[in-house]
């Protein structure tokens, strides 16, 4: 049987990823995956100590983590499509202005 | 090594090394395929946790509808290779020891308190999907409702979003 630290080490490594490619990529919709790949690693902890406590709560945690991905995936992706068709660039380093 | 230790590393170098591609590669299309790799080693380690019904959705919603809106729109957008500002090197200073300190604090965290969790997981036991439903269904009740919900603003706020303007 693999210790739970381990998933929960595995999780924190992933977070760390996640906000580096956060900082690092300057494409909007990179920096969009990154945020999705942060919510993968809290996931991972979340079924982690689910079953470490033997506890189904956590998973449910999950389930309701994955739809607001969901949901937020699509607003976001609608959102990203906007700035695109009005600035002409995915770079965030060009969108520095609240208005259109 | 126990065979699960073996198909714990496996996957877990998997998803690192899917981490970094995605931070790596320039193109956002190779980005998003290596951030299916890591979700599909995720899925991997549900299923060896025995989280079954997890594992499935994390297949189904996340390497399957989620990642598609994503190629979709950069096939849209046809996204190119992002290109680098000054800003990027100021990121390199800044991002490499904020990064790098959160997962230290976390991980310091984890084994300073190792004593306090069960070392291991029940013995190979699959979560019942059952048990699973009857929880989401009784005691998270309400937030199950308030998700519906969320989804059908998600959906209106999307196609405004998303729609021509005239």
């Amino acid at each position: 049987m693999v210790p739970t630290n381990y998933y929960l080490i595995l999780s924190a490594i992933l977070f760390g990823l996640g906000i580096i490619a956060f900082v690092f990529k300057r494409n909007i919709i990179a920096i969009f995956m990154a945020i999705e790949l942060m919510l993968n690693a809290v996931n991972l902890a979340f079924v982690a100590f689910s079953q470490s406590l033997g506890k189904v709560d956590g998973e449910v945690f999950v389930l309701f983590v994955i739809v607001v991905a969901a949901a937020e995936a699509a607003v976001g992706l609608g959102i990203i499509i906007m700035t695109a068709r009005t600035r002409r660039t995915l770079n965030v380093e060009r969108a520095d202005l609240l208005k259109l | 090594m126990s065979a699960a230790l073996v198909i714990f590393f496996a996957l877990a170098a998997l998803a690192v090394i899917g981490s970094i591609s995605l931070i790596i590669q320039r193109e956002p299309i190779h980005s998003a395929l290596s951030l299916i790799v890591v979700m599909v080693a995720l899925a991997g380690l549900y299923l060896l946790m025995g989280a079954e019904f997890v594992a499935a959705v994390q297949i189904i919603v996340y390497g399957g509808a989620i990642m598609v809106l994503f190629v979709f729109v950069i096939m849209l957008l046809n996204a190119g290779e992002e290109e680098r500002t000054n800003f990027s090197k100021l990121a390199t200073f800044a991002g490499i020891p904020l990064a790098l300190a959160v997962t230290g604090f976390i991980a310091a965290a984890i084994v300073h308190s190792s004593g306090a969790l069960p070392a291991a997981m029940p013995k190979g036991a699959l979560t019942d999907t059952r048990t699973l439903s009857t929880l989401l269904f009784s005691d998270f009740v309400y937030p199950f409702e308030l998700t519906s919900f969320m989804i059908l603003i998600a959906i209106l706020g999307a196609i405004v979003l998303a729609q021509r303007e005239n």
